[in-house]
């Protein structure tokens, strides 16, 4: 599988079992085995040509089929509600393979799992393989009053050391204890609505915890989200490509039978580095210095973008 | 000195893409075959060639003579594991003539390897399914070395492996550092160019179903794979030796050394596996194809002087140099 790699998927069930959170199991068209993934990991779904990310609540280990829930984001830009309309049983969807991003520490003593909301969904896998495995894993989890997705997943997995709550007292009370008391080498998780996270890193922070040991969801572990359309004039060649969201610069000129060097694909080889004659480059390369990123005259086209509408190189 | 006998070219990955060789962060997509002046490698992530036996045979009498050379930390229990059915899958997906992988159940597997004529049924996880701890165990299925490197507070840890074919390291001395540290000894100027730094940002962003791989080189006095800093005293005194041999002793003797090193994020612990895959050519053989003779040349005569001290090439690259250009283009036989 490649990093452009795509996965034909089919929607095998659909549940909404609470208001606004819908539940897609998802296998293989052609049907088989799926690529396996690290709990945490997130899928980043095609929904209607927006590509939104959604964890993996399912055993990562040889599954046949993915979970993944979709929150009904009302003012959202549109993919959970297609997603919520459009994705019933029997529908195909395309997918990226999924991409690990919030995995857990195999040091860990302790799993410390905090979630509020849908940021449940991540925490869904790190239980199912902390079980697997056998590992000390405890979880809070703050949702609203009959809105608790997974609420009965999370108490299944982690019975005893499982605590829920939909009040956002005791929570934070409850809370405060638990960053207080926690052995040598646990490790916390976090992950849900970014005024939570943000107090709960505070609270962290303050009660002493390093932040190497403190963990947040990000999706797109590489920064490297699909990007903006952009166009590229090549100034040789006298034409105009377009640069879809999603798609490299590289990739298009390959397209449009124009042959750049590369080997690693992934900004840090160096290998296809090419002159900008107009246009601001947006680098997100490993390869390039501070000095030569802020000159603006290259960049490294397999991975780097516009910052703006349009890029003018001499080819 | 070690045995002298010529490995096929066919498959052997001759690493200079250009007349002049300088340390680069040189990843690429796995599975890509390569074309050369001689055959074809890269197409499989496990290359299992006619050495195979003789090769783990070597690795078994290594690991029986020193422990140091595996080693398994407790909390890579689970990377070990997914090391395993992930190098078990590439095997029988490559060579699905000798070995095969079949699923009996959840976690459940049967193994056979009819090159071996190994047959086991490791249960994922249950590491008394398995004859010897795990990793050990893959390492008497394939050719490759490998090394798990664990991922945390921003670094990668080098921490359980099987490693008996390394080039001038120790794994027992560098196991529990970190990638960093483990290529201190790199001379300076290479440090300055941010390989490795750039190197392990790269790795970090490792995903899962997409290995990477990187070639390394180094040349070898004879036919020898374990040039381990624990066996030092045997191979070092060869290098300064091989000037006293006439011409064609020199050929057969000194060899390109060529590691395949891959590069996987595991599916299900999210560890680093590291794959390192060593191959020796003498240089009677290479000289045969004549790019090769020429390029090597070319190569050793404009390395960097800190960079042939540090690959251990120095007290014979001049000779070296001189027999590869002197050697009759197409036959290896030097005048």
């Amino acid at each position: 599988m490649t990093a452009g790699a795509r996965l034909d998927l089919v929607v095998t069930a659909a549940t909404e079992p609470v208001p606004g959170v819908r539940c897609l199991r998802l296998a293989a068209a052609g049907g088989g085995e799926l690529p396996g993934f690290v709990p945490g990991s997130h899928l980043v779904v095609d929904c209607g040509g927006r590509p939104n990310a959604y964890s993996l609540t399912s055993d990562g280990l040889e599954p046949t089929e993915y979970a993944i829930s979709v929150l009904l984001v009302e003012d959202g830009a549109g993919g959970s509600r297609w997603a919520h309309e459009r994705l019933d049983v029997g529908a195909r969807v395309s997918a990226r393979p999924p991409r690990s991003a919030f995995p857990p520490v195999a040091r860990a003593r302790r799993h410390l799992l905090v979630a509020g909301g849908i940021g449940v969904t991540p925490v869904v896998s790190h239980l199912r393989a902390a079980r697997r495995r056998g590992q000390d894993a405890r979880v809070l989890y703050l949702h609203r009053a009959g809105r608790g997705a997974h609420a009965a997943d999370v108490r299944e997995l982690a019975g005893d050391r499982a605590e829920l709550f939909t009040d956002r007292r005791a929570f934070t009370a409850r809370l405060d204890e638990a960053l207080a008391d926690q052995p040598l080498g646990a490790h916390l998780y976090l992950c849900g609505p970014a005024g939570l996270t943000d107090r709960v890193l505070a609270a962290a922070a303050a009660r002493g915890w390093p932040a190497s040991r403190v963990h947040t969801e990000r999706f797109g572990p590489d920064a490297l989200g699909p990007g903006d359309p952009f166009t590229v004039t090549l100034t040789r060649v006298g034409t105009t490509v377009a640069v879809p969201a999603g798609g490299s610069l590289l990739e298009a000129l390959e397209r449009a039978g124009v042959d750049v060097r590369s080997q690693c694909r992934r900004g840090v080889c160096g290998e296809c580095r090419l002159p900008v004659t107009g246009g601001q480059p947006l680098h997100r390369d490993l390869f390039l210095s501070e000095e030569a990123k802020a000159a603006g005259d290259s960049l490294m086209p397999c991975v780097s973008r516009a910052a703006g509408p349009h890029l003018e190189v001499p080819l | 000195m070690a045995g002298t006998e010529a490995q096929p070219r066919r498959g052997f990955p001759f690493p200079f893409g250009e007349d002049r060789y300088r340390y680069s962060t040189n990843v690429e997509p796995a599975r890509v075959p390569v074309s050369t002046a001689a055959g074809r490698w890269g197409a499989t992530v496990v290359d299992v060639d006619g050495e195979y036996r003789r090769e783990l045979a070597e690795r078994a009498r290594i690991l029986a003579a020193d422990p140091t050379r595996h080693a398994a930390a407790p909390h890579l229990r689970v990377a070990a594991w997914d090391a395993v059915l992930t190098l078990l899958r590439e095997l029988a997906a490559s060579y699905p003539a000798s070995m095969r992988l079949s699923r009996l159940g959840a976690g459940r597997w049967r193994w056979e390897n009819r090159l071996l004529g190994v047959v086991a049924e490791p249960v994922y996880g249950d590491d008394a399914s398995l004859p010897a701890e795990p990793l050990r165990w893959v390492a008497s299925q394939l050719q490759e070395d490998l090394v798990l490197l664990d991922e945390r507070a921003g670094q990668l840890w080098v921490e359980a492996g099987v490693v008996t074919f390394a080039a001038g390291w120790s794994f027992g001395f560098d196991l529990g550092m970190s990638f960093l540290e483990i290529h201190g000894p790199v001379p300076s100027s290479v440090h300055r160019e941010g390989v490795f730094t750039r190197a392990q940002e790269f790795i970090r962003r490792l995903q899962p179903h997409e290995p990477y791989r990187r070639t390394n080189w180094g040349m070898t006095v004879g036919r020898r794979l374990d040039t381990s800093l624990e066996r030092y005293p045997e191979w070092a005194p060869e290098r300064a030796r091989i000037l006293t041999v006439d011409d064609a002793a020199f050929g057969r003797l000194l060899h390109l050394r060529v590691e395949v090193q891959h590069l996987l994020r595991l599916p299900d612990s999210g560890a680093v596996l590291f794959l390192i895959r060593t191959y020796l050519l003498p240089l009677e053989a290479l000289a045969a194809v004549e790019p090769w003779r020429r390029r090597t040349a070319e190569v050793l005569a404009t390395l960097p002087a800190e960079i042939a001290e540090y690959k251990g090439l120095a007290p014979f690259r001049g000779r070296a140099v001189a027999w590869l250009r002197a050697a009759r283009p197409g036959t290896g036989d030097p005048r």
